[in-house]
């Protein structure tokens, strides 16, 4: 009782609030609940039960599911593809645990894990037939294209930002300008760049596949984003850190190496997931050149006439999916923000 | 010794940048003669010869050209940001006061709205919008009529302007004020979504308020609501502008979204015109060159108003 007086009608704007808010809860929630839920399809082998239906249509879900999950990959290899997904979230997640935070634990991991995801999806190994990667589509499409893209992202960002912060003018030029070109502009005008410019480019008779091609642009594009947090973490570290490994006589290289970037990059952390967050929503933008990430698998089937108008359906169930890795993320990140706030190192941001 | 070595270093980036450019222009010359693809921007002069669903400022018809198809597009592209800049720092300012409130289920309900659109992408709750309005609204005969005078159907959403008011005739409406399914559903995703990046910056800016200003303020005798006006709000003011500017212009560069729900702005347009005349170097040279102007532009803009406010609060 105290609570809801402290808390719900602490005052008369606050008494109105609340009754406005629960007044729309009864008007909306009702209604919705009743088309998501209870009247709702869940299973219909004929499109039309969906038609005659005053609810939402689940069961297009349900009909499509591998089609969205895994693209245009060949049927019966379905297992393929899932398996990769599970195995990329495992390295995802035990890469989050802390005990995993060293390179001698990390890399082989990662070199392992991707190896095997590369035989898995390619195939030609161990008797899988091959399959070319573009029947690669779904999910582990998204996943693949954010996991390479800032894994090549992130030391080309590390680069730029100790550029952007070179003596040298001719580098540090170079940097801001490939920076502030980079964010200066949208993602998609970087994403046609690839796909209809960069074949321009290449000498005669070279070519590039689409998937690579469009891969190429989610690097470039995220290497001046990452870039951007890296320097924030370079610019809290205290300036008596570097002034210290000069007076004991280290090389500019050993210096960063040793003193600067380990202290940089962990106050840069939470940030740059947050940067990886917004990294992976951005792999939706593949659709527009014609790629069949999790969005695009969707959406084709969408258009699917025998289904067709059920397009709220599908994309609330596709940004659920979305969500559940993006919040997942988001938690975590948070966790470990309140987690390295209490535990030394980002405290030294604070004395400069 | 270290100036020679550092001068070394300098002039051979310079040069393996010189001949990446030499490199990539020899390819495109050639790859273009090999396609007989022209170059240059002669083209802005031809017929564009294909339509625009909609345009707002210049009249346009498909015998027009080119460059006039460009600017129909960039002006489409003002349009939307323009509205959407407004609509998005009113609903992101009010929701981040509403996380602050202390009525605890206006505080949830806005911190869930926060973590739902943040945690999707823009893309799909586009395209989430553009069904909402396209597949589960009805028909103009049947349009639903919320409040006096606004329709909103599969077609559109209608509003009255001063004695103007929309009018069903034949198979959709006449008069008032029309957003089209495309605007709307673009407008309504980048407002939604922006906002809730705007509500956290608010949020932050306003908690970064040292309390003892606000302790200060209420013991100088200042009700609440001039504690706000005079000592709040001018403060959090300063830490909340630059992370909004930086807001705003990723709504701008956000908008290029609309060429995947066929709303016709600058990329979208760009885009047919590339199609249309294989000339992709010069179509996505003007897709940047216009970005890159508007984001430096709204950013120098923004460092002399920041630099502004910082001056007046330390001379005082």
């Amino acid at each position: 009782m105290r609570w809801l007086r402290e808390n719900l009608f602490s005052s008369w704007p606050s008494a109105l609030a609340t009754l406005a808010i629960l007044w729309l809860a009864w008007r909306c929630l009702p209604p919705f609940l009743d088309w998501a839920l209870v009247q709702a399809v869940w299973h219909a082998a004929d499109p039309r039960a969906c038609r005659e239906a005053q609810g939402a249509c689940w069961a297009f879900v349900a009909e499509k599911h591998r089609f969205i999950l895994f693209g245009t990959y060949p049927f019966e290899q379905h297992w393929r593809p899932a398996a990769a997904t599970l195995l990329l979230v495992g390295l995802w997640v035990l890469s989050a645990l802390r005990a995993f935070w060293h390179w001698r634990r990390l890399a082989p991991l990662w070199l392992a894990g991707l190896a095997l995801i590369a035989a898995l999806m390619w195939g030609g190994v161990a008797g899988l037939p091959y399959v070319e990667n573009e029947r690669w589509g779904g999910l582990i499409l998204t996943l693949v294209l954010a996991t390479f893209g800032i894994a090549a992202a992130f030391p080309l960002s590390i680069l730029l930002a100790l550029g952007r912060r070179s003596g040298l003018p001719a580098v540090r030029w170079a940097c801001v300008g490939y920076i502030e070109l980079i964010r200066g502009v949208p993602l998609i005008s970087l994403l046609f760049m690839a796909s209809v410019m960069l074949p321009l480019f290449l000498p005669a008779g070279i070519t590039m596949d689409k998937l690579l091609r469009a891969q190429l642009a989610m690097i470039l594009f995220a290497a001046a984003y990452l870039a951007e947090v890296v320097r924030g973490g370079l610019q809290a570290v205290p300036r008596h850190q570097e002034e210290t490994a000069d007076a004991l006589g280290l090389s500019w290289w050993n210096k960063t190496r040793l003193v600067i970037l380990p202290q940089a990059l962990r106050i840069a952390i939470p940030p740059l997931v947050n940067t990886f967050i917004g990294f992976f929503k951005d792999t939706s933008l593949v659709l527009i050149i014609g790629l069949f990430d999790l969005l695009s698998t969707i959406k084709v089937s969408l258009q699917d006439p025998a289904w067709s108008g059920h397009g709220v359906e599908a994309y609330l169930f596709v940004s659920a999916v979305y969500f559940a890795f993006c919040f997942a993320m988001s938690s975590y990140s948070q966790g470990l923000e309140r987690g390295l706030a209490h535990g030394g190192a980002p405290r030294l941001a604070r004395e400069s | 010794m270290p100036r020679l070595r550092s001068a070394l270093a300098q002039g051979a980036l310079l040069a393996a940048l010189a001949l990446a450019i030499a490199f990539l222009y020899h390819n495109a010359a050639q790859n273009l003669e090999a396609r007989r693809i022209a170059s240059g921007f002669a083209f802005l002069w031809r017929e564009a010869g294909f339509e625009i669903g909609e345009s707002t400022f210049l009249a346009y018809s498909a015998l027009d050209s080119y460059l006039r198809a460009l600017l129909v597009g960039l002006a489409n592209t003002f349009r939307v940001a323009a509205f959407g800049v407004v609509l998005a720092a009113l609903l992101g300012t009010l929701i981040g006061l509403a996380r602050l409130a202390p009525n605890w289920l206006l505080a949830k309900l806005a911190a869930a709205y926060v973590e739902i659109v943040r945690n999707v992408p823009l893309l799909v709750q586009l395209f989430f919008w553009y069904a909402v309005i396209s597949d589960s609204l009805p028909a103009p005969a049947q349009a639903l009529n919320p409040l006096p005078g606004v329709f909103l159907s599969n077609r559109g959403i209608f509003f009255p302007l001063p004695g103007d008011l929309p009018v069903l005739s034949g198979f959709n409406f006449a008069g008032g004020a029309a957003l089209t399914p495309e605007f709307a559903a673009l407008l309504i995703g980048l407002v939604t979504y922006t906002a809730g990046f705007i509500a956290e910056i608010v949020r932050a800016g306003i908690l970064s308020v040292p309390r003892g200003q606000i302790e200060a303020a209420y013991s100088l005798g200042l009700v609440r609501r001039s504690a706000m006006r005079h000592v709040i709000l001018p403060q959090a003011l300063r830490m909340i502008v630059p992370p909004m500017t930086s807001q705003f212009l990723n709504l701008t560069k956000n908008s290029s979204l609309a060429v995947a729900i066929g709303y016709p702005d600058l990329v979208s347009i760009a885009n047919t015109t590339i199609n249309q005349t294989g000339q992709a170097i010069e179509g996505i040279a003007i897709i940047m060159a216009v970005y890159l102007t508007i984001s430096l532009s709204i950013s120098a803009l923004m460092n002399w108003y920041n630099r502004r406010v910082a001056l007046r609060g330390t001379a005082r």
